[in-house]
């Protein structure tokens, strides 16, 4: 196996076929609208995630695609393949299930074979691609366990070769890690990838962990209330998120009101009280999610730093009180009411940085005034 | 000593339990016919005179059928009321669901009478067909809410990967829900096993003139020859119980072990 970089994978799926097409998916459970018109393209080899809290018809998009719950309108188009007709045993998809849904009366060989049941290959052909599959997921040697003795993590594993022996054209994962402890969810998150670049199949993952979802996934839709509110890499996400409330979801964000001055060939010009006047480059301009309050500005926590007076800092900076401090070891989160950003109660409304804790670096105390420092480009203004 | 009272209470409570049980093999190997202390002699005369019995054989047969018969039936009928009712939403899901246990509550004299009235207007002759009817009615509500306990603990995504893997509803069905509700079959047919078998009312009133274990058992208290024998056959119905049930703990245990389950106790 040759390891490919993660930009060669991406740059590759980005212009790969489509495997999975819905088009204004619609999904009514009763009264209640769960799918508000899906529409997205997955191409093959993706892994692609769908990233949502609960509730927001992310895990119902994942078994409309695998053929668990009827659309009540819409085409859903697997390898260009309408579904509409097509129940779930006959579609080209597997499921790893939340809960692993390992049959706990057999063992793991029986586990993995299963879906061979209908094979017509011979038995040792069968029992040479079930050890294949155990294999391709670390546990060789492990098929005549009893399945109910296994931990977590291997339960998982069986689950994971149960679903990739049939070899089938999309994965998907429901929730696959929420079970885990944290020091095994993050050693699965990167066994994960490898799988998936490693078989090549389409991938769909359904999480409400950001991190996650930005740690596994070439592309990301993010989804509310049964719509999808952005689809894109997980940096573009991160660091440019069209919403409010995408932002809110992904990550930590500060949020402060912006006047808008103009627009000029490049960018948007803003007044920002506490950061003053600044403009925004226009792929930074989000004009989806202006909310109640008006035009925001918003900043990620590591976007901005402390700078003590008198060090060198980015092209912008501006000054504050340090309001709280949180240390967590390897990071600590200062929340600093800047200087000219009160207001109209008189109070200012500190914005949360965080540093990391590098060698030489002393954690700054609560009240200690400091200068703050940023560049434009790390701003993003929802209008 | 601690919770000295106590002990004593629970001792005497088992003994109160338990004690005329054992009397039961005591008079079935004495060889007085009067069932009273002291014991004459050993005998075993009582148990070849409930073999060679013509009609105890034939009320034996007539139960074990009637029992068999019906357990099946109430089992069968109960998978299907425990899964609908454990996986699927349906419009009157409540009343169904109570109507099926309304002879838990209902004093069985009352089903029996009303039963009797309406096979009677309807000219169904009296035999051990009737009897089977009316112990499916009382079988029921007990195998429905055992087996609703099995089906009710089963992951529903089992069967949706068994789907998922290439099987269809019913193969899904046959090789994974049913192997895992086994446990709760099995316990569903003994349980109404044993309610059929030692059923009175029911049987006294629909048999006709076919002869249950316990009509037939009644009828014989009326002569006291015939006791020691009743003793005997006491013992066997006891000495079977117990072997029946130690088999089906057996079955329990092993399925509890097979599948790595948490043991939420059983019969014994």
């Amino acid at each position: 196996m040759t390891t490919t970089s993660t930009a060669e994978h991406r740059a590759r799926t980005a212009t790969a076929k489509p495997m999975i097409e819905c088009r204004n998916v619609q999904k009514y459970y009763g009264d209640y609208h769960a799918l508000r018109g899906i529409d997205l393209t997955i191409r093959e080899s993706e892994f692609f995630s769908l990233l949502g809290p609960s509730g927001c018809g992310k895990t119902t998009l994942l078994r409309t695609i695998a053929g668990f719950e009827d659309i009540s309108s819409g085409v859903v188009l697997i390898d260009g393949q309408d579904m509409q007709d097509v129940p779930a045993n006959r579609r080209p998809t597997n499921m790893v299930f939340q809960s692993y849904a390992i049959f706990p009366h057999l063992t793991v060989a029986e586990n993995v074979g299963f879906g061979l049941r209908r094979d017509p290959r011979s038995k040792a052909e069968k029992a040479a691609a079930v050890e294949e599959a155990l294999a391709m997921v670390g546990l060789k040697g492990y098929g005549a366990r009893a399945s109910h003795a296994l931990s977590g993590g291997q339960r998982q594993r069986v689950a994971l070769a149960r679903a990739l022996i049939l070899k089938p054209k999309v994965l998907l994962l429901d929730e696959p890690l929420s079970a885990l402890d944290r020091k095994m969810r993050e050693q699965m998150q990167v066994e994960l990838i490898k799988l998936q670049r490693q078989v090549g199949i389409t991938f769909v993952l359904v999480t409400h962990d950001q991190e996650e979802a930005l740690v596994m996934s070439d592309r990301i839709a993010v989804m509310f209330d049964g719509q999808i509110a952005q689809l894109d890499g997980p940096e573009a996400l991160y660091a440019r998120p069209t919403s409010r409330r995408v932002a809110n979801f992904i990550g930590v964000m500060n949020f402060l009101p912006a006047h808008v001055l103009g627009e000029t060939a490049s960018g948007v010009e803003v007044d920002v009280p506490g950061l003053g006047r600044v403009e925004i480059p226009m792929s930074n301009v989000s004009k989806s999610d202006p909310g109640d309050e008006g035009p925001t500005v918003g900043f990620r926590p590591e976007a901005v730093s402390l700078v003590a007076p008198g060090q060198p800092q980015q092209s912008r900076a501006t000054a504050g009180v340090i309001d709280e401090v949180v240390y967590y070891g390897d990071m600590t989160y200062y929340d600093v009411r800047l200087d000219g950003s009160a207001s109209a109660d008189g109070r200012a409304r500190p914005v949360r940085i965080a540093m990391r804790n590098v060698f030489g670096r002393e954690v700054q105390d609560v009240g200690t005034r400091t200068n703050v420092s940023w560049s434009p480009g790390s701003l993003v203004l929802f209008r | 000593m601690k919770g000295g009272g106590l002990r004593i209470y629970a001792i005497l409570y088992l003994l109160f339990l338990y004690a005329p049980i054992i009397l039961l093999p005591i008079f079935a190997f004495n060889s007085g016919t009067i069932i009273a202390f002291p014991l004459k002699g050993f005998t075993t005369d009582w148990f070849g005179q409930m073999f060679e019995n013509a009609s105890l054989r034939r009320a034996l047969t007539n139960s074990l059928i009637i029992a068999v018969s019906s357990s099946v039936f109430a089992t069968c009928l109960g998978v299907f009321a425990a899964r609908a009712s454990t996986r699927f939403e349906f419009p009157g899901k409540g009343p169904i669901m109570g109507l099926i246990m309304l002879p838990l509550v209902l004093p069985e004299i009352i089903v029996s009478i009303s039963l009797l009235v309406v096979l009677l207007s309807i000219g169904v002759q009296l035999n051990i067909l009737t009897v089977i009817l009316g112990h499916t009615l009382i079988c029921m509500p007990y195998a429905t809410v055992i087996l609703s306990t099995a089906f009710n603990s089963l992951d529903r995504s089992l069967e949706e990967a068994a789907y998922d893997l290439g099987e269809t509803k019913w193969s899904a069905f046959r090789l994974v829900i049913l192997p895992l509700v086994m446990p709760g079959i099995i316990s569903s047919l003994l349980m109404s096993f044993t309610i059929s078998l030692d059923e009175f009312i029911i049987a006294f009133f629909l048999a006709g003139n076919e002869p249950t274990l316990p009509t037939y058992i009644f009828s014989q208290l009326r002569f006291p020859k015939q006791i020691p024998m009743i003793m005997a056959l006491g013992t066997v119905l006891v000495v079977m119980s117990i072997i029946l049930l130690t088999i089906a703990e057996y079955f329990r245990r092993r399925g509890i072990a097979k599948t790595g389950a948490k043991d939420t106790g059983g019969f014994l």
